[in-house]
């Protein structure tokens, strides 16, 4: 199959995916809401007990909201990717020359582009309740390059998820893990105020590299002490060890659900 | 003769389960094959492989002139599969369904348009054409599928119990589609459980039960397996009843529903010598039918399964 042809098949999936993710009232509102409520929530409600810095929560907890809120979208992508299994539709593509992991890319697309949306509307909501990021232009090239790093790993993850899970029941399963999972980070506050054994986890979870990179870029320093270099590298080759590993096997899957 | 399907040998298992048994199936050019077969037959088996979905443990199948397991891409260029569930996209309306599947068919956007557009009208659905599909009736469903399949023109259409689910109307609305589509020189394998469907759509008919092919031939080659015409009469009681079995030679007698069952062959003469056989007996009047086996018989007689949903159809 030509790569032009793997190109426009996917484009249309694409567009078939964004234009159910705008049909549908409910899941639309949610996901727009949510970053601005779960902001105000954190900064206004928890923000005054958690921040010692006197900076302002809002400095610090933008990055987290921007991992929970994809984390969020995930879980959306993944129940949008078991529907489909369950339908029809698949098997109709699957028997026509099409290029076989359109279907999937669809998905992944309109991931994307929810979790931009949202991740816009978490720095925008930032902006507007104190958060003042240190960041030059290129630190700012930076963190949008993580972010889109981490939602495209994240959205194949959710592809791959919602290949394994066989119902839409199941696949919600995977929201919850990874609405709760960015808690045990220092997504929400710095790990060493956690207990010996949490701490430990939250440093050497996937989400607190990513989190601390993008703090790094957009804040000049990290909470764990860590150096921003370093926690970029380890975010980066989590980022591209689940994008990749999760990729090869939602292709491999969907080939093999026969 | 030239074939659009021959496949031999077709053999798949799941698990323990034997779904296909070394089937063998050949579909002559611009006619229709019927798979009929109760549920769990392997009909819809039998599809997912000739239609490169699923892939078979043995057997060897050219389809549309291309090896299946060697050249599938080939198979599905010329192949369209609407199966078991409509499968339309709720959210997306008619005209974006059909429009969809014309772009992954590759067709340019101006030509995907017209397309989409002429094939609204000619499976009437241009009044609901802009509607969700969610919206859309069983029968609506099934034709919006029928369409996105006819996008191109394919050389072999899998029709997978094209109308299960729908009302009479609506059925009979499908079948006038197929025939439509028949006569513009589309093959066409349907599987069905509804041996109406078969014996209206059908040019052959394998039987297929437990993964074997148990019969095939046309629909009436199969009747002619189980026998002739024969004229019914019921009674309104058991005492004439026995009378009237009496005047004749091994009748086939039902007590429970009161029928007599006399071999004819349909004509006048033979209806009415038997009529005067009664009279002359002064048998009480019965009610007369003449009977000519269906294929719900041939059903039975092959698979022990009786009256395969006929009633659902009626």
């Amino acid at each position: 199959m030509s790569p032009i042809h793997a190109i426009s098949d996917s484009r249309a999936m694409a567009g078939r995916c964004l234009r159910r993710s705008l049909r549908d009232p409910e899941a639309f509102f949610t996901a727009l809401t949510l970053p601005i409520v779960l902001l105000l929530l954190f900064v206004y409600v928890f923000g005054g007990a958690l921040a010692d810095t006197g900076t302002g929560y809002a400095n610090y907890v933008v990055p987290g909201l921007i991992v929970l809120c994809a984390g969020f979208g995930a879980g959306t992508t993944a129940v949008a990717v078991a529907t489909d299994m369950s339908n029809g539709i698949v098997d109709r593509i699957r028997s026509m020359p099409v290029f076989g992991s359109s279907l999937l890319v669809g998905h992944v697309v309109a991931s994307l582009a929810r979790n931009i949306v949202a991740t816009t509307l978490v720095i925008g909501a930032g902006l507007a309740t104190g958060w003042r990021p240190s960041a030059s232009v290129p630190d700012w090239i930076a963190a949008a390059a993580v972010v889109l790093l981490f939602i495209t790993a994240i959205s194949w993850l959710a592809a791959a998820v919602g290949l394994l899970a066989r119902s839409a029941e199941a696949a919600t399963a995977f929201t919850m893990v990874l609405m709760f999972v960015p808690y045990v980070s220092t997504a929400f506050v710095p790990a060493d105020t956690m207990p010996a054994p949490l701490a430990t986890f939250a440093r050497h979870q996937p989400f607190t590299p990513i989190i601390e990179t993008m703090r790094g870029l957009w804040m000049g320093s990290t909470s764990t002490g860590t150096p921003i270099g370093h926690e970029a590298i380890v975010a980066v080759a989590y980022c591209l060890a689940i994008l990749v590993g999760s990729a090869l096997a939602a292709t491999r899957l969907f080939r093999a659900r026969a | 003769m030239t074939y659009t399907v021959e496949a031999q040998g077709i053999t798949r298992s799941f698990g323990d389960h034997l779904a296909l048994d070394r089937v063998d199936l050949a579909i002559e050019g611009g006619s229709v094959l019927a798979l009929l077969g109760p549920n769990g037959a392997g009909k819809t088996t039998m599809v997912r492989i000739l239609s490169t979905l699923t892939r078979p443990d043995a057997g060897t199948a050219t389809v549309a002139g291309h090896d299946l397991l060697a050249d599938p891409l080939g198979v599905k260029r010329q192949i369209s599969l609407t199966g078991q569930f409509a499968a339309v996209d709720d959210v997306l309306t008619g005209r974006e369904n059909l429009d969809l599947m014309a772009r992954l068919r590759r067709l340019p956007r101006r030509a995907a348009r017209a397309r989409t557009a002429e094939l609204l009208d000619t499976f009437d659905l241009l009044d609901a054409a802009d509607r969700r599909a969610a919206t859309y009736s069983g029968g609506m469903r099934r034709r919006l599928d029928l369409a996105i399949s006819m996008i191109e023109r394919p050389r072999l259409l899998f029709l997978d119990e094209p109308t299960t689910g729908l009302d009479p109307r609506s059925r009979e609305g499908l079948w006038d589609i197929v025939v439509r589509l028949v006569e513009d020189g589309v093959t066409v394998l349907l599987t069905t459980q509804y041996l109406e469907e078969a014996d209206r759509l059908a040019d052959s008919i394998a039987v297929l039960n437990g993964g074997r092919i148990v019969a095939r031939g046309t629909a009436e080659e199969l009747k002619a397996r189980v026998g002739g015409a024969v004229m019914r009469l019921r009674f309104a009681d058991l005492d004439p009843l026995r009378e009237a079995a009496s005047l004749f030679d091994a009748p086939r007698v039902d007590e429970r529903l009161r029928t007599l069952e006399v071999p004819t062959d349909g004509s006048a003469e033979d209806v009415q010598r038997t009529l005067a056989r009664l009279l002359a007996a002064d048998v009480a009047s019965p009610e007369v039918s003449i009977e000519r086996p269906s294929l719900d018989d041939v059903f039975l007689h092959l698979t022990g399964h009786g009256h395969v949903d006929l009633g659902e159809v009626a």
